[in-house]
């Protein structure tokens, strides 16, 4: 399969009063048609930004300072705001978190995807427009869609609203759709149902799908590669499986070792100590190093490259380089519910 | 049998809407929690969680039902005002967002110390300040942040603010409404290790709301299950894990995601109709302090 997306080197910057700080430091990766990449990382480790920055929905005081953009092998990086809206919605497509911003509370649902439907073809006839909605509808498990066509996002569940969201973001049978952490504020019951979903439609339209998380148990059960975020760097990209069952970083490490799921009762759980530095104040040489309890003497002076573990597999960490000490990874993986 | 510091019986809350209709958030809910025991109470959103949080705290006055917190009846305008100052000091709610609860016109010292002045108490350490600082430092935070503004700091920091606020009044009753849910995985893990330090260190009992059932298998002693303001089940966390007997419980168990990409994507989860069939009926015990509730004519 080929690349649909290609991201070389990509770093963003913010200006503000106290300086630049760097959001997305270097970050590499590459997507293929149909395929779900996990973004996974802590709230600040620039998981956002990066997938808004290749939507170019970024704010004003952010820039892309370097790197490559290639969709399609088309470099859209320097690409003008009215390049970007004939790809938004088309090619590229998204979906946030909380359904109820994203949405207009006055207009009708099927109104706002109408809207979504017309975009790229207005001269459609309206008839086949309402129709199309009412498949959309359909499609994205809103039953009855002809009554509900004319609701408002207020007579909705917090379930249904992110149906009628990813509705708009599929209108146009867009290659690639981000969601932003679409799962996060809504139940557990709802959200499996979210994820089978999107899951489903993926397989049905063929879209790869960029899906950003905090969330390893979501991970887990929608996406096909997995990217570890932290603090704007990518610290270690490798399928699913790879991710899973033989982290190799110890920020994924700790990652894995603090969720409850795998913890014994009465015992007390791991953590991550300290905090995430701030992206305007990063220390010297890798930015994990003063948390990591792995760290080298090498770590405070020099950031690791990404070393290959396997074609898939890749991780920052100079516990990979051959003259680091081999250290055996703490995450057991036998203790399954 | 352990002593028991919180005791709802039959709680029931309507909420009306308009002149006729009403929703009953609550309906006939019983649970007690024990002491040094956290209690977890889990459900869907509008399941009434969050209800029984603030008809305990006395924020709500439910329709019917009686709350009893260590021995008083709460519910009892007679006996709660003479128990104001008592009650009002040994029970603390924790919100779940920290940025809208704390007043962010104040520095975490005001914030922290104000219970104290409020209720006139003399810090056990001195000076408000060294109290202050000593919640702070209880709860994982710099002295240094004592003069900073709720705003300036993270989600986790402010969390723990909340929680160092509560401490001072040095509570025998803690009721937590999903205090971690708007927070990242590895903070996460540090308020749940708070919690159960908490529970250890001050035998403080905590009934700890929450939706995320994987912190609640880790951390609770007890579950209560809710759905559509009715508790349908009540079991020591293992046994409610290991064999629940609710549909609705079970449901609930089965969209809890594993962070294990193999057994993840072959799970399929259970199918909960509401019928309001299984959501009637009373708590009949099934096995030692397991309860489930059930129909009449099964």
């Amino acid at each position: 399969m080929s690349d649909i997306l290609k991201i070389e080197n990509l770093s963003v910057n913010f200006r503000s009063e106290d300086g630049e700080s760097e959001v997305v430091r270097g970050v590499s990766f590459s997507l293929k048609s149909g395929e779900t990449l996990a973004i996974v990382g802590e709230s600040g480790s620039g998981k956002s930004v990066l997938a808004k920055s290749i939507m170019k929905l970024l704010p004003h005081n952010a820039y892309i300072k370097e790197g490559e953009i290639l969709l399609n092998d088309i470099d859209i990086t320097s690409y003008t705001e009215r390049d970007m809206q004939k790809l938004r919605g088309s090619v590229l497509s998204m979906i946030f978190q909380d359904p109820m911003t994203s949405l207009n509370p006055t207009i009708s649902i099927g109104k706002q995807i109408a809207e979504a439907v017309r975009l790229h073809s207005p001269k459609m006839k309206r008839a086949d427009v309402k129709s199309r909605v009412i498949e959309l509808m359909e499609l994205v498990g809103i039953e009855n869609a002809e009554e509900r066509y004319n609701l408002y996002p207020h007579n909705f569940s917090g379930g249904m609203r992110q149906r009628s969201a990813l509705a708009i973001a599929i209108a146009q049978n867009p290659a690639i759709l981000f969601a932003d952490e679409p799962t996060t504020s809504l139940d557990v019951t709802t959200q499996l149902q979210i994820l089978d979903l999107l899951r489903d439609i993926q397989k049905k339209l063929g879209m790869a799908v960029v899906f950003i998380t905090h969330d390893l148990g979501v991970v887990a059960r929608i996406a096909d590669r997995v990217a570890v975020m932290y603090s704007g760097k990518i610290v270690e990209i490798g399928t699913a499986e790879e991710i899973f069952y033989d982290p190799k970083h110890p920020y994924t490490w700790g990652l894995m070792k603090s969720l409850p799921s795998f913890a014994e009762k009465g015992k007390e759980l791991y953590t991550i100590s300290g905090f995430p530095p701030s992206p305007g104040d990063l220390p010297k040489g890798d930015a994990f190093a003063p948390r990591n309890e792995y760290a080298l003497r090498i770590d405070y002076e020099e950031m690791p490259p990404m070393f290959k573990v396997s074609d898939t597999h890749y991780a920052a960490t100079w516990l990979l380089d051959s003259r680091a000490p081999k250290v055996l990874p703490p995450v057991r993986r036998d203790m399954n519910v | 049998m352990s002593e028991i510091i919180l005791d709802v019986r039959n709680l029931t809350h309507h909420f009306g809407i308009g002149k006729k209709l009403s929703v009953k958030a609550l309906d006939n809910v019983s649970f007690a929690v024990k002491k040094g025991e956290i209690f977890g109470l889990v459900g869907e959103s509008g399941s009434g969680k969050s209800t029984v949080a603030r008809c305990v705290m006395n924020i709500l006055k439910p329709t019917s039902g009686e709350i009893f917190c260590e021995g008083i009846n709460v519910l009892n305008p007679k006996e709660f005002k003479k128990n104001k100052k008592q009650l009002e000091a040994s029970r603390q709610l924790i919100f779940q967002d920290s940025a809208s609860s704390l007043n962010g016109r104040m520095t975490v010292r005001e914030i922290v110390s104000e219970p104290m002045k409020i209720h006139k108490v003399k810090p056990p350490r001195g000076t408000f300040d060294a109290e202050a600082e000593f919640q702070l430092f209880y709860v994982g935070l710099d002295k240094s942040l004592l003069d900073k503004y709720p705003t300036e700091l993270s989600g986790g920091m402010r969390q723990r603010v909340a929680i160092a606020r509560a401490l001072t009044m040095e509570p025998r009753l803690l009721v937590a409404d999903e205090p971690i849910s708007s927070l990242d995985v590895s903070v996460q893990a540090q308020i749940i290790n708070l919690f159960a330090h908490l529970r250890c260190e001050h035998n403080c009992s905590i009934l700890f709301i929450a939706h995320d059932l994987s912190v609640v298998r880790y951390l609770c002693d007890r579950v209560g299950v809710m759905c559509k303001g009715k508790l349908v089940e009540l079991a020591p966390v293992e046994k409610l894990f290991a064999s629940p007997r609710h549909p609705y419980t079970k449901a609930l168990l089965s969209s809890i995601p594993i962070p294990d990409p193999r057994l993840e994507r072959e799970r399929v989860m259970e199918k909960f109709d509401y019928d309001p069939k299984l959501l009637s009926g009373k708590l009949r015990e099934v096995s030692e302090e397991h309860f489930v509730l059930w129909g009449d004519e099964e």
